[in-house]
């Protein structure tokens, strides 16, 4: 193999391929990155044997072939390149070794057989659907900070993707939760996606496919079927298995008879939360609400260190309650708020309560009450 | 008797009697009043104040305590055929018996020793008298475990009316009438020596390293006897040619940090009998597990289950009666040929169930039964914190809550009617295995 091609392209796809590789291997080809030239591209593939990213950028290929060296350190390499500088990429003529040479620098690096290269086969997809990348980043940034990291129930490692009918139109939800929290977010289904199964993408996949869909105009194609979900994006394809488990009834969960309306101030209640739980440097520590008239009064108690309160004015009509929440976890709910206002429907110290974003009725959050 | 003594003063030839604690002046071998030999006398006598305090063989003690037939009878205490020794008393230590050693060398050794399975909760109980009168001399004690326990005397002769070292021995004395054990002091002025000393003249021992000798003493003591160096430290030292404390004593602390790092540091220092790590009172666990020692090693899942839930179930008795719940699942397993595998796994909420306990393990145990022979299995959690926010409720999980209150049901149910009394499916008519005998818990 042996082809020349511009620094930048080849460190955009680096970039974009390379962060699927783990830093830690076990099995030394997985640390690998996939070359292969041939026409006039070169094609980067890498893979952790449950997602894949592969990207074919513009080069001028003088011998076509194909080999795997080591994706975190040809990345490096190609990173500390002056900006401008043209690559050639050659292998050995017995294929062992790969040179890296730009300028004056030169860089031999060891490479194991493409034949060794593991494939993961996508199989056949049976429904296929495009969305604006501003709509995919809507659905992951949503939901994903409420993807549990809990290993033990694996079915929530991720988002849950489906469709269903509200109101006599097929929507495009995205779900996930921990079982502290739940986010869920909603569009008009593109075509395509009827009778798609639902689905649950793992949390990497997720994350990767948010670094990917940065370009606002390009769109993204998604294919799936029930075990494998594969999203294209210009040039760059990302394939993944998806979490092969049930996710739970969440609609159950969704509470619909919570009568005491709360609305505050997006802003000022995330500053004031923010500001209260500093007395508690534990995590998890919960705010406690008192909610009355016209007013909410948030406070911290920490026996080891002291305590905190403060008052912010809101717009309250009904019997004064007191609930505590998990800090961190309304601040994150507050964080996707995209309205200025937050509109909070409780029904008593014990029960879930309803979060809606006054700007976005698709987007909605319930949170689990600590005991305070 | 006491009030009318003269304020003692540190003078070689003084010193007093540890039976019947007179003072004694000049230097005769036995007691002036009593004529007992045990004496104690030391230029520094009445001005250290650090002590360490460690029973004498404590579970065969206490076991010889309860069975005057086996006062005069090598008693071992440990589980089972496969088990290890856990104590042996001195009758068997003299046959060569020692703690830790397989049950078949140890019967190898002393064939006529009588074995008995340790009864923990009686340890324990036991434990807790000695440690209380412990308390009774000083706020500053810091347990070590079970049967031994730091004590900072300083401060204490006015209200004792009698300084640290008549306090220790009258200690020793009133454990042996009160409890019917004996105990083994140690005192000195920081807490390394005091600890070496209590270890010095074993059973009813009553040593005292003071700051002028400190030096010279641990310039003749092996490496090994210094907090920290352990077997592989050991041998570190020794391929650097070190073996005695004597050549720490002649090397910079620079040279010593260079070549050791923070250990470096440490070595220098306490070989110099330098210590001021303080007595403190309360060291609060970091885990609380369970584990036992199969008598045949086990590899199937339908064997090393019932064992799991049954050690889950004492994990989780013991952080409810602590009112506290941890994070970090914590299963163990050492192999046929003795190696230890340890897998953990965090959940999002600290947990105090039995059930949320054997669930994870459960998922850790599943990775390792691949045909490995086991002859261990322990399970613990880590990460510990109060219950107030143990087992949240759950969004997700609607079982979670009915589980926990049917838990708290069988919780309530063998309280009233013993641990037998409800029993899971995975333990119910398992035999042995699923009620492991209560042997090397920590």
């Amino acid at each position: 193999m042996r082809v020349i091609l511009e620094r930048s392209n080849l460190l955009k796809s680096l970039n974009h391929v390379h962060r699927v590789v783990e830093r830690r291997n076990t099995i030394p080809i997985l640390s690998n990155v996939l070359l292969h030239a041939d026409g006039a591209s070169l094609e980067m593939k890498a893979t952790d044997l449950d997602l894949e990213v592969n990207e074919a950028t513009a080069a001028n290929v003088e011998q076509a072939g194909a080999t795997t060296v080591p994706a975190h350190l040809l990345y490096d390499i190609v990173r500390k390149l002056p900006d401008g500088a043209e690559v050639m990429l050659k292998t050995d003529e017995d294929g062992n070794a790969m040179s890296v040479i730009s300028g004056r620098s030169s860089f031999r690096l060891q490479c194991l057989p493409q034949s060794d290269f593991p494939e993961l086969s996508a199989g056949q997809f049976t429904h296929n659907f495009r969305l604006e990348s501003a709509a995919v980043k809507t659905l992951i940034e949503k939901t994903q900070f409420a993807i549990s990291t809990e290993e033990t129930r694996y079915y929530l490692n991720g988002i849950f993707l489906h469709t269903l009918e509200v109101g006599g139109k097929l929507k495009l939800r995205s779900v996930a939760t921990d079982g502290h929290r739940l986010a869920r977010a909603e569009m008009d289904a593109p075509a395509g996606s009827e009778g798609m199964p639902g689905i649950i993408i793992p949390r990497k996949t997720v994350s990767e496919l948010q670094k990917l869909v940065d370009d606002p105009d390009v769109p993204v194609t998604t294919e799936l079927s029930d075990t494998k979900i594969r999203f294209t994006i210009g040039s760059v394809v990302l394939t993944s298995k998806l979490i092969d488990g049930t996710f739970p009834d969440y609609q159950r969960v969704i509470p619909t008879g919570n009568d005491k309306q709360l609305i505050i101030d997006r802003e000022s209640f995330a500053r004031a939360v923010d500001r209260v739980s500093t007395i508690s440097s534990e995590r998890g520590r919960a705010v406690k609400l008192s909610i009355s008239d016209g007013q909410v009064t948030l406070a911290v108690n920490n026996p080891d260190s002291g305590s905190a309160t403060e008052e912010i004015a809101a717009d309250y009509s009904s019997d004064p309650i007191e609930i505590g929440f998990n800090a961190k976890y309304l601040l994150d709910v507050a964080a996707q708020l995209s309205g200025s206002e937050a509109k909070f429907m409780l029904a008593d110290a014990g029960s879930p309560t309803l979060i809606h974003d006054t700007a976005d009725e698709h987007a909605l959050y319930v949170l689990m009450p600590m005991r305070v | 008797m006491f009030a009318a003594m003269p304020t003692p003063v540190n003078d070689p030839s003084h010193g007093f009697c540890r039976d019947c604690l007179t003072f004694q002046r000049g230097a005769g071998l036995r007691c002036s009043a009593c004529g007992s030999p045990r004496l104690a006398r030391h230029p520094e006598l009445y001005s250290l104040h650090i002590a360490h305090i460690d029973c004498d063989a404590f579970y065969a003690a206490v076991e010889k305590r309860d069975n005057p037939e086996l006062k005069d009878k090598p008693v071992i205490i440990g589980g089972g055929k496969r088990g290890v020794v856990s104590t042996a008393c001195y009758i068997a230590r003299i046959h060569g018996v020692r703690s830790a050693m397989p049950m078949f060398k140890a019967l190898e050794a002393c064939p006529e020793a009588v074995v008995i399975k340790p009864d923990m909760e009686k340890y324990v109980r036991v434990g807790r008298e000695v440690r209380a009168m412990m308390q009774a001399l000083t706020p500053l004690v810091e347990p070590l475990s079970i049967d031994e326990a730091f004590l900072d005397l300083s401060g204490t002769e006015r209200l004792h009316g009698r300084p640290p070292a008549l306090v220790l021995a009258r200690f020793s004395q009133a454990v042996e009438k009160e409890i019917g054990i004996t105990v083994s002091a140690g005192l000195a002025y920081c807490k390394f020596l005091a600890k070496i000393a209590s270890d010095f003249r074993k059973p009813r021992g009553f040593s005292i390293i003071g700051q002028a000798e400190a030096v010279g003493f641990l310039a003749e003591q092996p490496v090994t006897m210094i907090w920290g160096v352990g077997k592989a430290f050991a041998a570190t030292l020794e391929q650097d040619g070190i073996r005695m404390i004597s050549q720490l004593q002649h090397m910079e602390r620079g040279e010593l940090m260079r070549r050791y790092g923070t250990m470096g540091d440490r070595l220098y220092r306490l070989a110099r009998g330098q210590d001021d790590r303080r007595v403190v009172p309360d060291h609060d666990a970091k885990s609380v597990s369970a584990e036992t020692t199969f008598d045949t090693d086990l590899a199937s899942a339908a064997d090393l289950v019932p064992v799991l839930r049954a050690l889950s179930e004492k994990v989780s008795a013991r952080l409810k009666k602590a009112g506290i719940a941890g994070r970090t699942v914590v299963l163990k397993l050492k192999t046929h040929d003795f190696k230890l595998r340890t897998r953990n796994r965090q959940l999002t909420d600290p947990t105090r169930l039995a059930d949320r306990i054997f669930q994870t393990g459960l998922q850790l145990l599943e990775k390792e039964t691949d045909g490995t022979k086991y002859r261990l299995l322990g399970i613990g959690v880590s990460d510990l914190s109060d219950a107030q926010r143990a087992d949240p409720p759950d969004l997700v999980d609607l079982q979670a809550r009915k589980r926990a209150m049917a838990e708290g049901a069988i919780d309530a149910l063998r309280d009233k009617f013993g641990k037998k009394a409800v029993e899971t499916g995975y333990t119910f008519g398992k035999g042995r295995n699923a009620h492991p005998p209560e042997d090397m818990e920590r």
